[in-house]
């Protein structure tokens, strides 16, 4: 077992410095000069010659991508152009924040995925079925610009129940939460449902049923377990999509978190501190990915290398 | 009636009239969408507005119609792009083997190690905001999805004894791409294309709601949504009007896509956007 998250951990590591590549060549690459972007055309050349120094892209393209990933392996990644302050540090900053939005719309999504999933699934051809079928089409054509300021006006400004936006006690997370998992939870109902559906089929589920346990049971006991692994990977690839999903609800929300560092810094023409929150952002994904691997390792044997067979 | 051909009607039927809609905006709007009238502020649903007025007194109906037509070309061009793209890069790729195929599939890794809106957002931030940009950045990301489809089929087909029996007749590999193993992509490229249609929608407005896209005074249903969101406890209807729209026209590409997958047996795409 430890084998195998050791051995998935270094593979994610080629993607992460791939993707710190990829971020590179972006802003150092991608036709228009980025002082120019930054400092507008009409800029003295003394200017724009002091900042292509200070960003070093007055040395040739090889050299600068070296120090970046020099610095990228020592957690160095630049400085704020607007603030001058490391930018690992803003982004160290904000990261809780998105943390507990990202965590708090996973709940969210499990919360209302897993039930509504094994619900519909013991009863196919219901009105149950059909409602959670409804749902899963129409949270996954909600984008959350159009689901947050609609659930802002439903609770906060008709019902008064909570908090329009902000961060703080736990009030201030529920519509953040929402808003950003009800989509995901979407996608989960309907992959639930149907992976639960592929395994009614099976032996043991004939098994747990001749024993008189009652449907749900049986899928909630026995058949979940196993259907659970297609879930966990869609789970870790849209944690990633959830990560970038909270640029948009934490502009909508007033987060304080990565996401709207990242829409400051893009205003701000903030060069390094956009690098650095793309770079959180994809390496979130990445890990993402991985630990959904390794879960499934837990949860399937089958999975898990030869090796380990006696 | 065969499987599903009721909701593929009915999710095309809604379509080609949004389309319709969309099209006719300039002939169907009670008026200029950028026509300000600043003594009508967020004035209430009336005779000569029937959905009321935004911020700068300008007509709503006429700005979610045209902004409709911002929608239709970004997923046209979007998808009809990427489509091209993908489907030569991969079918080539595919058939070619060795490493190019090797280079190709690399890069299609590397772009989907990243969230696709994230990467989105990256492009549109460096190249200046502008919905020609937002083109040009969904269709960089776009083609991926499409060029794994076709590497996939190609690869699965180029042993086939049709392709055997084409060669055999002297066939040239560019005749039996396009002849022969392109024809067998059409359905999974066009389920492929329903869901990216609506992904390109979604995009689009969500850049144009980070104010990375559609520039004022264009009306796109992102940046009425971004209007929108400074007044939502005195002109909701400044949110809800745009947001439905965006609902109704993914959830009917969404519906048209099930449809077509169901109906030509193809397997789940690759959702790029979520």
């Amino acid at each position: 077992m430890i084998r195998l998250a050791l051995r998935r951990t270094f593979l994610a590591l080629p993607t992460i410095v791939a993707a710190a590549t990829l971020v590179f060549l972006l802003v150092h690459v991608v036709p228009g000069d980025p002082v120019d972007v930054m400092l507008g055309e009409s800029a003295a050349s003394v200017d724009r010659e002091a900042l292509r120094h200070a960003l070093a892209l007055d040395r040739p393209l090889a050299a600068q991508y070296v120090r970046f990933l020099g610095g990228l392996a020592t957690g160095d990644l630049g400085r704020s152009l607007v603030s001058d302050r490391p930018v690992a540090r803003l982004v160290a900053e904000r990261l809780p924040a998105t943390l507990e939005l990202a965590f708090g719309a996973l709940a969210v999504a499990l919360a209302i995925a897993l039930p509504l999933g094994v619900a519909a699934a013991a009863r196919p051809g219901t009105w149950l079925d059909r409602g959670a079928v409804g749902f899963s089409l129409l949270g996954a054509a909600m984008p959350s610009f159009s689901l947050g300021p609609l659930l802002i006006i439903a609770f906060a400004i008709e019902l008064r129940i909570l908090p329009v936006s902000g961060r703080g006690d736990l009030a201030h997370l529920v519509l953040p939460a929402c808003t950003l998992g009800l989509g995901m939870a979407a996608i989960l109902t309907r992959m639930t449902r149907a992976s639960l559906l592929d395994c009614i089929g099976e032996d043991y589920v004939r098994t747990a049923r001749a024993k008189g346990l009652g449907r749900v049971t049986v899928l909630a006991r026995h058949a979940l377990a196993n259907a659970l692994a297609p879930v966990v990977t869609i789970l870790g690839l849209q944690f990633g999509a959830l990560l970038a999903g909270t640029v948009i609800t934490e502009t909508i929300f007033a987060w304080p978190g990565v996401g709207r560092l990242t829409i400051e810094a893009i205003q701000a023409r903030d060069y390094p501190v956009l690098q650095g929150c793309i770079l959180a952002i994809a390496a979130g994904f990445v890990i993402a990915s991985t630990l959904a691997d390794i879960v499934n390792a837990v949860l399937d044997p089958r999975t898990r290398p030869a090796s380990r067979t006696r | 009636m065969k499987r599903g051909a009721g909701r593929i009607r009915a999710a095309a039927a809604l379509l080609a009239a949004l389309a319709c809609v969309a099209l006719a905006a300039p002939w169907l709007a009670p008026d200029d969408p950028a026509r300000q009238d600043l003594g009508a502020t967020l004035a209430p649903p009336s005779h000569a507005h029937p959905l009321g007025q935004d911020t700068l007194g300008r007509d709503l109906l006429a700005r979610v119609l045209h902004g409709g037509r911002v929608s239709l070309v970004v997923g046209v061009a979007t998808v009809t792009s990427s489509l091209l793209l993908g489907t030569a890069i991969g079918a080539v790729a595919g058939w070619s083997g060795g490493w190019l195929d090797e280079l190709v599939m690399r890069l299609v890794d590397v772009l989907l190690a990243f969230p696709g809106l994230l990467l989105a957002i990256a492009l549109t931030a460096v190249l200046g905001a502008s919905l020609r940009n937002v083109l040009l950045a969904l269709c960089l990301i776009g083609w991926t999805g499409y060029a794994r489809l076709a590497r996939g089929e190609v690869l699965r087909l180029r042993g086939r004894e049709f392709v055997e029996a084409a060669r055999a007749l002297g066939a040239s590999d560019r005749r039996i791409l396009w002849r022969h193993l392109l024809p067998s992509l059409t359905a999974p490229l066009l389920v492929q294309a329903t869901f990216g249609m609506a992904g390109a929608i979604v995009a689009e407005a969500s850049l144009s709601f980070l104010g990375l896209g559609a520039q004022p005074p264009t009306a796109s249903w992102g940046t009425m949504l971004n209007d929108g969101r400074a007044f939502l406890l005195i002109a909701p209807h400044l949110t809800i009007v745009p947001g439905v729209a965006i609902m109704v026209t993914v959830l009917a590409l969404n519906f048209l896509g099930e449809g077509l997958r169901d109906r030509l047996d193809v397997r789940p795409p690759t959702d790029l956007w979520r």
